[in-house]
């Protein structure tokens, strides 16, 4: 079963950014990206039968509706397990602290370092 | 014998009122030309006051005359008449000290009239008091008169003249003096009343224009205050396709180094792989450009709600200026508080129609409604009370053949009785000091009814909701533009 990344963010470019990024890893089959333009169609991504396996979650903070500092805890409730990653143009110390304080494993800002990210990935897959 | 008495006494009766005739007819003339001077002169009274002293004078017989001013217990000469040079300097400028042996001393005490047959004459000239020695001898006076000029009870000044020989002046030329010495003090006491009101009115003047400076200077600080909310919500949303510009360039360049090596290279299906690669390549530029012209769009429209003064009224997709105003504000919200977010909906009337608005004025009151309406709900949902509240500002547009109407509606905090009474005063705000300038409503109502001729209609009810009506007429009746 391949695991899955799912990649929260409702502007719909993300996702031909992230494909492009990640070519080599996709290419590879290291891993399946997934995506979702709102927390709501997130959460309902992780509810699903084959929610298990989604292995790591990578977030924004400003959505519509939902903000992503709000699914934060709601996904925790529902898989304990699953690793979260925010990511936000708002880098300010009270953001950052409000999303580790809910349980964000990690807090990265935009532009997105895909280098960075791209470690903090193989460390998930490595687990 | 007693008729040739008789006829003497007649002639002599016919005489005396001849004399007093003439004497009533050029104390009428003078007075005439002294009313009339007064009248001329509005402020002038040191002029009048010489046209009055020459005419006393003239009338009186006599050879020198000074008008003084009185206040606080001290003489100033303001006048003077046929004195001489070395007098005139003596007394210029000095502050003459009402001293109770003095004769501008004892009218100052007395209030009536003070007449001395011969200034050498008196104890004072002896004792060298300075005033009766200048007087004397400066002035060369002997025989004198000085009448107190009053103003109701408060003595204003006084009214002199004096004669080189000694010759006490008659009863009609005292009450000649007297009667200029009225005119006199009533010409001072307008003169100072004037003054006074000069003075209150350049004062009412400062007081306005430093009103006015704080006026505009509090309305730079709310139009900065807008700018600086639409500055944030404007710099998050630059951000957005400044990163996707960014990204897929810099992907673009990655990807063009593989095309090399795909080309360089001699396996088979390279040359279809080489073919993909260019095709997303060429796909990135075009998002490239894409999010370019977004993030060039948003800074014109940023440019459009910084810009001063009101341009042109025309007509707009109002539409598209609502959910501008709301994307603005809610992300200027989001840049104060970025754990805030609340829900935004919008019913757009898809055939809304024209209406002819000035742009950047009913884009700045929409931001301001909707910005109250966020504020709104962040403090309902601050408030704690209920955890599963979700905030919401709904924006609906909706045409109507002469009219067309803006609803913002919000789930917050609500409108209590007493505060709806007063929302739209300048200066009036619930929000904690620094925060608001009270501004924001006044502002929008003058934007929307005195500007635009249209209406703000207000309903709310406390803990449940708030809901603002902007209704536009479609045609302002009047043309606004100007004439050039």
């Amino acid at each position: 079963m391949t695991v899955r990344v799912l990649v929260v963010d409702d502007e719909c470019d993300v996702e031909m950014l992230f494909r492009q990024q990640f070519r080599r890893e996709l290419r590879e089959g290291r891993f399946v990206l997934d995506f979702a333009q709102s927390a709501l169609v997130a959460l309902a991504k992780v509810r699903e039968a084959d929610g298990g396996t989604i292995i790591l979650l990578v977030s924004d903070i400003n959505m519509p509706g939902m903000s992503g500092l709000d699914l934060l805890p709601r996904i925790k409730a529902e898989r304990p397990d699953l690793p979260v990653l925010m990511v936000t143009a708002y880098g300010d110390a009270t953001t950052r602290q409000a999303a580790l304080e809910r349980g964000a494993e990690g807090f990265l800002t935009k532009p997105i370092d895909f280098s960075a990210l791209r470690s903090e990935v193989q460390a998930r897959l490595a687990a | 014998m007693t008729q040739v008495l008789r006829e003497e006494l007649s002639v002599a009766a016919a005489q005396t009122s001849a004399r007093a005739l003439d004497l009533q007819r050029r104390r009428e003339r003078a007075f005439h030309d002294v009313i009339k001077r007064i009248n001329v002169s509005r402020g002038d009274v040191a002029e009048v006051f010489e046209y009055m002293l020459e005419h006393a004078l003239d009338f009186c017989e006599a050879s020198l005359g000074i008008l003084f001013t009185y206040s606080e217990g001290v003489y100033r000469s303001v006048a003077y008449s046929k004195i001489s040079d070395d007098f005139r300097r003596w007394l210029s400028g000095r502050d003459i000290i009402a001293e109770p042996e003095t004769g501008l001393g004892r009218i100052a005490r007395s209030r009536v009239p003070l007449h001395i047959d011969d200034v050498r004459g008196e104890k004072l000239y002896q004792s060298k008091n300075p005033l009766r020695i200048a007087t004397a001898d400066l002035g060369g006076a002997r025989t004198f008169l000085a009448v107190p000029m009053l103003s109701g009870e408060e003595l204003v000044g006084a009214f002199t003249i004096y004669r080189a020989e000694v010759r006490p002046f008659s009863p009609e030329q005292i009450e000649m003096v007297e009667a200029f010495a009225g005119q006199a003090a009533l010409a001072l006491t307008n003169a100072r009343l004037l003054e006074q009101l000069d003075g209150k009115t350049r004062e009412i003047t400062r007081s306005l224009e430093a009103l006015r400076g704080a006026q505009s200077r509090l309305i730079q600080t709310e139009k900065l205050a807008a700018l600086g909310q639409l500055t944030a919500g404007v710099a998050h949303e630059i951000k957005n396709p400044l990163n996707f510009i960014n990204n897929f360039a810099d992907l673009s360049a990655e990807l063009a180094d593989e095309l090399q090596e795909l080309l360089a290279s001699a396996d088979p299906g390279a040359l279809d792989e080489a073919n993909e690669v260019a095709k997303t390549i060429k796909v990135n530029l075009g998002k490239v450009v894409e999010h370019g012209r977004r993030a060039d769009s948003i800074v014109k429209n940023m440019l459009l709600h910084s810009r001063d003064g009101s341009g042109e009224r025309r007509a707009v997709d109002l539409n598209a200026v609502a959910d501008e105003s709301l994307q603005l504000a809610y992300h200027g919200a989001r840049a104060e508080n970025p754990s805030f977010n609340a829900r935004l909906s919008t019913a757009f009337d898809p055939n809304i129609g024209s209406v002819d608005v000035y742009p950047q004025e009913l884009a700045r009151v929409l931001l301001n409604l909707i910005s109250n309406a966020l504020y709104a709900v962040r403090k309902r949902q601050c408030g704690g009370k209920d955890p599963s509240f979700e905030a919401e500002v709904k924006l609906t547009t909706q045409g109507a053949p002469e009219e067309v109407e803006i609803r913002v509606r919000d789930n917050g905090t609500g409108i209590p009785e007493d505060v709806r009474a007063r929302m739209f005063e300048p200066f009036f705000t619930t929000k904690p000091p620094g925060e608001g300038t009270g501004l924001g409503l006044s502002l929008s109502h003058d934007i929307i009814v005195k500007q635009h001729g249209g209406r703000i209609d207000v309903d709310s009810r406390v803990g449940e909701f708030t809901e603002f009506v902007i209704t536009l007429p479609r045609q302002h009746g009047a043309d606004q533009r100007s004439a050039t």
